[in-house]
């Protein structure tokens, strides 16, 4: 490639070189990578680090209040805004262990995360010194990669490498474990001009010709067909790709959890979600089905259900995906591209023929219609999905929705409804609660200028609910909604429907005043239990500039619906009623 | 149906690399049968052999997720393939006067050697394929075995156009240095799936 040369050919000054620190060394590198937020958590193995940090004033250091509420703001910071990396500190022992949940949430959603763990002194390593433990080994299987370095020349190749890692390819989490001799040791630092190349890690292929052709000579010949996305898409940036394909096929496409928000959800040609707690029409689509095109997802179980029921009629499975591992790892496809989404489509595009099956899209909303998604009000009092239609209606197709894990989720997800594509972020792969709250102060740190709402239930948001701290100190604008049900809601779900109705050890009844909790923390707190309230409220909360929690007070009855019973198929989803 | 696999692999020579391969592999619930690991020409690299008894798909899945792996170089399944598959034996045999002779009798016929000889045993060093380690194990059985120690396989394909081989990063990348034991365009759906 040829590169412009600067007008003047006079050298640079020789800057008088003076050795760095190791820790200086980490904020060099950070800053050549582009980061400009960290969040963290100092001790006894990452104190030098800390020492330099206040030399850096460009990197703003977000003090979390527990390192498990570090890494899942990290995931926020980078889930939230494509191309972004998020950064985390933690020291040794019990500070790199509380990582490893939201390591192992970013590393199931193939978010990129680099998180900096001290380590005891190289020359302790080994021998159970205080706070140390095997972080190593600890996070191996919750990491795309991790390292721990020896020497002090290595900090800078590995720092270089791991964000290489974390954000090619399938993204992942990516660990450095760095002993806390080497941060205060020094050396003469040249900052790295090189690209960063692995022998073992090769750049996606371009995808195959042939099997372009295959798979648009398919669309062509397909008569019912459907497309399914999952986050993928959304990591590759490829929407505007699906929105083309979908429209120039007339395909009906449905998404998974982690897919909710990369397809306009009002799109005549949006199905919803799919699968277990997917919309019966979604799950009916993809069961009449002849052709199914799966992009950027991992067809979980969450997705297929008992495998066996899932697209019983189909002909043919084309499968998309950059990781060559997910292929045929459970849905065994006919034509598969290991390929990036957006490349792959992009691609795909000029070989595929307009075309439209009047009457398969006729069939589809027929189902639409049997089967919409609805909630059902009762006795008066306060249905969750109320709370969340007043909410979408606020973001305008803008904010940035977050949601923890349970019903809250689900019916986050359900009611979602954008006219282009949005971001929706939430633990689909591990299923972590207290997520949400953390990663919206993350995301909201990443797009200062958008809206962020976090919904969560009662119970997960006290598993993180410390960063209370943080969001205020931080003056962080986020607007929580507690989906108050008293309950572990969606344990309670299922023990009622599929345990013998035996409700144990669901009972929140003794979850605090969360307006007194928030207004402790010095939130801005508001509660409800009436739908007239819930317009106003969530007006005062995005008029005020700062954290806020309200608390909704819902019905400790309301379910999930509908739902594909454990063990059942595809077609065995139960409605509310 | 489960069979034995050989897995033929080339990781980076660093630490804590056995670590992640073995990690990996249990990951997916499946056992090693046996692992030998060692240096090769080039001192970055070193050379795994790993057999597994998985079935077919499963040791698609378990090369893809080793392929993953940032040390993990390439990875080929080698399995029927046209390999030199040979694994070291080291026995000591019981062995005293009286059975000595019988004893290295069969040696020969295996073209073993006898590495160390006592006063009532013989250690016993013999090469090749694991078939031919344990049906030299079973004939020595009757003479009265003491020690056994087997390298597990190591293993090499046949032919000038050995397939495992670095990634140059100067060649247009073209699909990853994967050879799954299928070819991931089957027209013909594997009966081992849902459809």
């Amino acid at each position: 490639m040829i590169q412009a040369r600067p007008d003047t050919e006079a050298e640079e000054p020789a800057a008088a070189k003076r050795p760095l620190t190791g820790a200086e060394i980490v904020f060099e590198c950070l800053l050549a990578e582009g980061v400009s937020t960290i969040f963290g958590y100092p001790g006894g193995a990452n104190l030098p680090l800390y020492q330099h940090l206040p030399s850096y004033p460009q990197l703003h250091h977000v003090l979390v209040r527990h390192e498990q509420g570090g890494a899942h703001a990290a995931d926020g910071y980078a889930r939230s805004r494509r191309g972004a990396v998020g950064v985390v500190f933690a020291t040794s022992g019990p500070g790199a262990l509380n990582m490893v949940t939201g390591l192992a949430t970013a590393y199931a959603d193939s978010v990129p995360v680099v998180a900096i763990t001290g380590q005891v002194a190289i020359t302790a390593v080994g021998t159970d010194a205080f706070q140390e433990s095997d972080v190593i080994g600890s996070t191996m299987s919750v990491t795309k990669h991790s390292y721990l370095v020896t020497r002090i020349e290595d900090i800078a190749p590995t720092i270089r490498e791991a964000f290489h890692v974390a954000r090619s390819g399938r993204p992942g989490p990516v660990l450095i474990d760095l002993p806390k001799d080497l941060q205060q040791a020094t050396m003469e630092f040249e900052p790295a001009t090189e690209p960063v190349r692995l022998r073992s890690f090769p750049e996606p292929p371009r995808p195959d010709g042939m099997k372009l052709r295959r798979i648009a000579q398919l669309i062509s010949e397909a008569r019912r067909p459907v497309m399914l996305i999952g986050r993928g898409v959304i990591i590759s940036g490829a929407e505007t790709e699906v929105m083309e394909l979908a429209h120039r096929a007339h395909i009906p496409t449905g998404w998974t959890l982690l897919g909710t928000g990369a397809f306009p959800v009002r799109d005549p040609l949006a199905l919803q979600m799919v699968g277990f707690m997917g919309a019966g029409f979604t799950n009916r689509a993809v069961c009449d089905a002849d052709l199914l095109i799966l992009i950027g997802m991992r067809c979980d179980d969450r997705v297929t259900t008992r495998l066996d029921s899932f697209a019983p009629r189909v002909e043919h499975i084309v499968h998309i995906d950059i990781d060559p591992a997910e292929i045929g790892k459970n849905v065994v496809p006919h034509v598969s591209l290991v390929a990036d989404a957006k490349t792959a489509l992009g691609a795909l595009l000029p070989l595929v023929e307009p075309k439209r099956e009047h009457e398969w899209l006729t069939t589809i909303d027929q189902w639409r219609e049997e089967h919409p998604i609805r909630f059902v009000h009762r006795n008066g009092l306060l249905q969750p999905q109320e709370v969340l239609i007043e909410m979408y209606r606020r973001c305008q197709d803008e904010a940035i929705v977050l949601a923890d894990v349970g019903l809250n989720q689900i019916w986050a997800a359900l009611w979602f409804d954008y006219r282009k594509p949005g971001r929706f972020l939430n633990s689909g792969g591990t299923g972590t609660m207290g997520y949400a709250f953390p990663a919206s102060m993350g995301a909201k740190l990443s797009n200062p200028d958008k809206t962020v709402f976090c919904i969560s239930g009662e119970g997960g948001f006290v598993m993180n609910m410390q960063e209370m701290a943080t969001m205020v100190e931080q003056n962080i604008d986020v607007n929580v909604l507690i989906l108050n049900n008293a309950s572990l809601g969606m344990v309670r779900q299922f023990q009622d429907e599929f345990y013998g109705g035996i409700r144990s050890a669901v009972d929140l009844s003794f979850t605090p005043d969360f307006v007194k909790l928030g207004e402790a923390f010095g939130m801005k707190a508001m509660t409800t239990d009436r739908a007239a309230d819930v317009g106003p409220m969530l007006d005062e909360a995005l008029a005020h500039h700062g954290p806020v929690l309200m608390n909704f007070d819902i019905d400790r009855d309301a379910n999930v619906y509908p739902i594909v019973p454990l063990g059942k198929g595809m077609l065995d989803f139960v409605e509310a009623s | 149906m489960s069979q034995s696999r050989l897995l033929s692999v080339l990781v980076e020579n660093k630490p804590g690399v056995l670590n992640r391969v073995a990690s990996a592999v249990r990951r997916r619930g499946f056992n090693i049968d046996s692992l030998s690991v060692g240096p090769t020409d080039d001192a970055s690299v070193s050379r795994m052999t790993i057999t597994v008894q998985v079935g077919r798909q499963q040791a698609e899945q378990a090369t893809k997720q080793l392929a993953k792996l940032i040390d993990v170089i390439t990875i080929d399944d080698v399995t029927g393939q046209r390999v030199v598959a040979h694994e070291l034996l080291l026995i000591r045999m019981h062995a005293p006067h009286s059975s000595r002779r019988d004893v290295l009798d069969i040696v020969d016929i295996f073209r073993g050697r006898v590495v160390d000889i006592a006063v009532e045993s013989v250690i016993v060093e013999v090469t090749g394929s694991t078939e031919k380690v344990d049906n030299f194990i079973e004939l020595m059985r009757p003479f009265g075995i003491k020690e056994v120690a087997r390298s597990g396989a190591v293993a090499l394909v046949r032919g000038d156009d050995a397939r495992l081989r670095l990634l140059d990063f100067e060649l247009p990348s073209g699909e990853p240095e994967i050879h799954p034991v299928s070819g991931d365009d089957d027209e013909a759906v594997d009966t081992t799936g849902n459809v």
